[in-house]
């Protein structure tokens, strides 16, 4: 069993090496008939970046992807920079008529995703001519490495039961040499995916076959994260199923938001953009999706008729409506760790790391300050938005629309959620965004802790404030604390994914929804003692 | 300002600290030579199994000390010196107080062995055995076989320990099947199959005659009496039941049967002298409880009732109804009220076993009045206001299973007994008991 596991990992390095190494090959050029067509679609009217980027990209020379990047971004610089440089002379000579005309020839956008984009036309080589095989080099070789890994623990883990033997002794699950070297794979790999994302677009050329025969069109940088979002949750799942078989209510939870991410995160959007609709993700509540009310979503949904309509309506509704309806009758964990993806993450690839979150007071006290100002953010941020959008105005309250927008995306977006959200969860656990950041998670927060049928029960006395339940909360809540009192948890920031209840060993949390009155309980006293005493204490 | 000073930084010397402070301003000094700060003893076994680091054990932060002014002190208790308020640590610090609580605890019991001093041999109790355990026993390359002496609930604890890292363990139980001076035989069997299904070698009805040592005084092998059989081992641990931790009182004032002696109120033989937890013995037993109980939950009621009587409300100690819980590997167990280990001439006795044999409820009644009197649930979990309840309500068995809804505790989704239970009790007792669907409002209501 133990050589199965052995060779599992052996073969999961191989595939993640060969996945890695896949952005260093091909060769990267375009024909000056591929440079016009692209010129021509994008409507630039720079009378130079023409010729700058045919001297960058139409070539022999055998160019790397980092090489072509940076001609490419050099391209873009060397054209913005003469218009600058015509709009500072003319500023001087204070002719602001030539001024002014100066800045339609400006090229905006990001400097690597218009690479991105040319290198997606400009790209040659094996990748691309074996797509096929390079999917099963990589993504077969590191799931079937992944699955070696993880079966034989069905046997090794010994019988059904609670099996958490060695989590601190392990150097990658006890924030060790290997935890940092995961963390820096997957801070790298977001950073690159967010903010670079020419440099990996080998990646998406091993998916143009698999995409197209979804969506009918080739493979971005976010088919290839939707595609592994998929794969890592479905892997890890696994794991999930054979480490809580003797708990249905794991079992059904990890099945819940496996189902959500690959149908409704994964499938039905790309089908939907098959069908030239909007791809959108029904499940996908404002406000983490923080964009649903941007121009181009608003105006995106306006031109898609019925569907566009349908998907504005429902997205309303959901976050207005069903969201907190549905955290009335049974908290946030509904969403939480049943539908949400960032939550299916983190129950799936991130469990192995949920000890990491911090018990402490303070770190709770951090917690409710940050996670209320992203949301309050988010709000102020679509409200900024949506008045600019009606009344076509450039900002609001003085506060730029453009500019709050961009912040926004990046900060939260993209270094929250993504970077350290999913990049740290070796150290810092793996509902780091989730407990932190989530503006949805604070909504849905709120109505749980203030407006909701759902609680923690602890049961009477029974608790023996082993820790088991605080070590293993994902939310860094100290569960003991309330269970050693005899008071049930009712609290914001509890996702419901019942792991404290899974790891008591003497049964004393239970999940419920029950009538509101007597959901918050304080005692003194804990049951079991004189009923006199019980009654003098915590009747006062 | 009057001076509380407590020994033992134990669930009970805790628990009245805290509740003194909640009711006063008194000054409040935890003594312990064990640990800086209270910490959950019966968590131990995690830290070895890799499940928790040992901070995690601890219930409060470093800062709830200050904060809520209890002061700790570093120090083993030499002697009490109880005429004048004093006392006298190992290294010659002395401490003066008003009160003194005694929460000392429980130490291993040993019964002379002959080898049980030497290097490998140990209890499952403190720290300090945790930290031993580590030394001798880090890995099956280190030990190559342990050897648990005594069929506990610490025995077993220990056995779960080191099977965690793969060591080889052999399992010596006096008695001809695990606890079952405590469990009915349904479940002690229960229990036997559990250890075996894990690879333990258990063996029932033996008794240790001698630990073996090779040259350098580390353990080489342990010899069973009844059979002389000499098992080779590296470790053995030594879980034979605990005996209360007085042995610094001996030459006090203070009057120490196994424990030291206390009225109802917990009150010794010395004024301003208290004595609670494991270390405290009842003058005349309570109930059903046994003098001497060595039970967390007991621990912390005598806690939160002596601290009444420290800040002016003397109160006597009244403990509840039985409860208490623990978990045999991968089965957990709750009791509620007694079930004994043998059937006593009023009552009848309701066994059902799920056919994976893993799980199983027993309840004692009296057969006259049918009234409950206790409940033992193996692999199901069952909530403690219910019984409590039920039990200060004197309701029937029939009234017990009816309402099964309303008592399963088991996390949301768990396959439910109930309809196989009632049936079984009727089929046997010939009685038509229907099931109640559970009832929020049942489950709130107080008596």
């Amino acid at each position: 069993m133990k050589a199965i596991k052995h060779t599992g990992i052996v073969i999961f390095l191989i595939g993640l090496a060969i996945f890695t190494g896949t952005i260093f090959t091909g060769s990267f050029s375009l024909t000056s008939d591929e440079l016009n067509t692209f010129i021509n679609q994008k409507k630039y009217k720079s009378e130079i970046i023409k010729d700058e980027l045919k001297k960058a990209t139409v070539t022999s020379e055998d160019l790397n992807i980092f090489e072509f990047s940076s001609r490419v971004r050099a391209a873009y610089k060397a054209s913005n920079d003469h218009y600058d440089a015509q709009i500072a002379k003319y500023n001087l000579e204070k002719n602001w008529d030539k001024k002014g005309e100066q800045y339609q020839y400006k090229i905006y956008g990001k400097p690597h995703t218009v690479s991105f984009e040319l290198a997606k036309i400009a790209g040659k080589g094996y990748i691309k001519d074996n797509a096929g095989l390079v999917w099963w080099l990589t993504f077969g070789l590191g799931i079937i490495g992944a699955l070696l890994f993880i079966l034989p623990n069905y046997k090794l883990l010994g019988n059904a039961g609670i099996k958490n033997n060695g989590i601190y002794l392990e150097s990658s699950t006890n924030r060790g040499f290997l935890a940092w070297l995961v963390l820096i794979y997957l801070v790298s790999f977001y950073l690159v995916l967010y903010f670079m994302p020419d440099y990996v677009v080998n990646w998406t050329f091993i998916f143009d076959p698999i995409s197209k025969s979804l969506n009918g069109g080739p493979a971005s940088q976010w088919f290839v994260y939707g595609f592994l979002y998929c794969a890592l949750m479905l892997v890890m799942a696994t794991r999930m199923y054979i480490k809580y078989r003797h708990n249905k209510y794991q079992i059904l939870r990890t099945t819940s938001v496996l189902f959500f991410q690959i149908v409704f995160a994964f499938l039905i959007p790309e089908i939907m953009t098959s069908l030239n609709m909007p791809g959108y993700d029904f499940k996908n509540a404002f406000p983490l999706d923080y964009d649903f009310f941007f121009e181009w979503n608003l105006d995106s949904l306006k031109e898609s008729g019925a569907i566009g309509l349908f998907i504005l309506v429902w997205g309303i509704i959901l976050t207005l409506v069903i969201v907190p309806v549905m955290v009335y009758f049974f908290g946030k964990r509904w969403y939480c760790s049943w539908v949400c993806g960032c939550g299916g993450l983190a129950e799936t690839l991130g469990d192995p790391y949920r000890q990491h979150s911090n018990k402490s007071m303070k770190a709770w006290k951090l917690e409710r300050w940050i996670i209320h100002f992203v949301l309050l953010f988010s709000l102020a941020m679509t409200a900024v938005t949506l008045y600019c959008y009606f009344t076509g105005t450039q900002s609001f309250l003085g506060i730029n629309s453009q500019w709050i927008k961009d912040t926004y995306s990046f900060l939260i977006g993209a270094w929250f959620a993504g970077v350290i959200g999913t990049g740290f969860y070796p150290i810092f656990g793996n509902r780091v965004w989730c407990r932190f950041g989530c503006p949805l998670a604070a909504y849905l927060g709120l109505v749980q802790r203030f407006k909701s049928r759902f609680r923690i029960t602890t049961n009477g006395g029974q608790c023996i404030s082993c820790g088991n339940c605080s070590t293993y909360c994902e939310q860094g809540i100290d569960v003991r604390a309330y269970a050693q009192k005899g008071e049930n948890i009712v609290r914001s920031s509890c996702v419901g994914c019942g792991i404290c209840s899974a790891v008591c060993p003497r049964g004393v949390l239970k999940l419920e929804n029950g009538p509101e009155e007597g959901r918050i309980n304080p005692t003194d006293v804990l049951l079991g003692n004189d009923v006199d005493l019980m009654k003098l204490v915590n009747d006062k | 300002m009057e001076h509380i000073v407590i020994i033992g930084n134990g669930i009970s010397g805790v628990t009245a600290a805290r509740h003194i402070r909640k009711n006063s301003d008194k000054q409040i000094t935890i003594v312990s030579a064990e640990t800086d700060y209270f910490f959950s003893r019966t968590a131990l076994m995690y830290v070895y199994m890799g499940h928790m680091k040992f901070e995690h054990t601890q219930p409060y932060e470093s800062w709830f000390w200050k904060k809520n002014k209890i002061e700790l002190k570093k120090g083993f208790v030499k002697t009490v010196d109880s005429k004048n308020k004093t006392l006298h640590f190992a290294n010659g610090d002395t401490l003066q107080y008003d009160k003194l609580i005694i929460a000392t605890g429980s130490k291993p019991n040993k019964f002379g062995w002959p080898g049980q001093e030497l290097n490998g041999v140990m209890g499952m109790y403190h720290k300090q055995d945790l930290d031993n355990l580590e030394k001798y026993a880090p890995d099956n390359k280190a030990c190559k076989r342990a050897v648990i002496v005594g069929g506990g609930l610490i025995g077993i604890e220990l056995v779960e320990m080191l099977h965690s890292r793969n060591i080889p363990v052999t399992f010596l139980v006096r008695e001809q099947s695990f606890w079952n001076g405590v469990l009915p035989k349904g479940e002690s069997e229960m229990i036997n199959r559990e250890i075996k299904k894990n690879h333990i070698d258990l063996r029932l009805g033996v008794n240790l005659k001698e630990i073996k040592s090779d040259k350098n005084g580390n353990v080489k092998s342990i010899v069973i009496a009844e059979t002389g059989e000499e098992i080779e081992c590296n470790v053995v641990g030594l879980t034979a039941g605990v005996s209360p931790n007085v042995d610094f009182l001996k030459n006090s004032d203070l009057e120490i049967g196994s424990g030291v002696k206390v009225n109802r109120f917990l009150e010794t033989n010395l004024k301003d002298i208290y004595a609670i937890g494991d270390c405290a013995e009842q003058h005349e037993v309570i109930g059903s409880r046994r003098s001497i109980e060595a039970v967390w939950y007991t621990g912390r009621m005598m806690g939160e009732t002596l601290a009444q009587t420290i800040c002016g409300n003397r109160i006597e100690y009244k403990p509840g109804h039985w409860f208490n819980s623990a978990k045999f590997i991968d089965i957990e167990y709750q009791t509620y009220g007694w079930v004994w280990a043998q059937t006593k001439e009023n009552e009848a006795r309701f066994y059902w076993e799920h056919k994976d044999g893993n799980k199983c409820i027993h309840l004692n009644y009296d057969k006259n009045t049918r009234e409950f009197i206790g409940i033992n649930n193996f692999g199901i979990r069952m909530r403690h206001d219910f019984f409590d309840r039920v039990l200060n309500e004197k309701r029937s068995v029939d009234y017990v299973l009816e309402h099964l809804a309303d008592a399963n505790f088991d996390p949301e989704f768990y396959t439910l007994h109930e309809a196989e239970i009632a049936a079984k009790f009727n089929k046997e007792n010939n009685t038509n008991i229907q099931l109640k669907k559970k009832s929020w409002a049942r489950i709130f209501s107080r008596a």
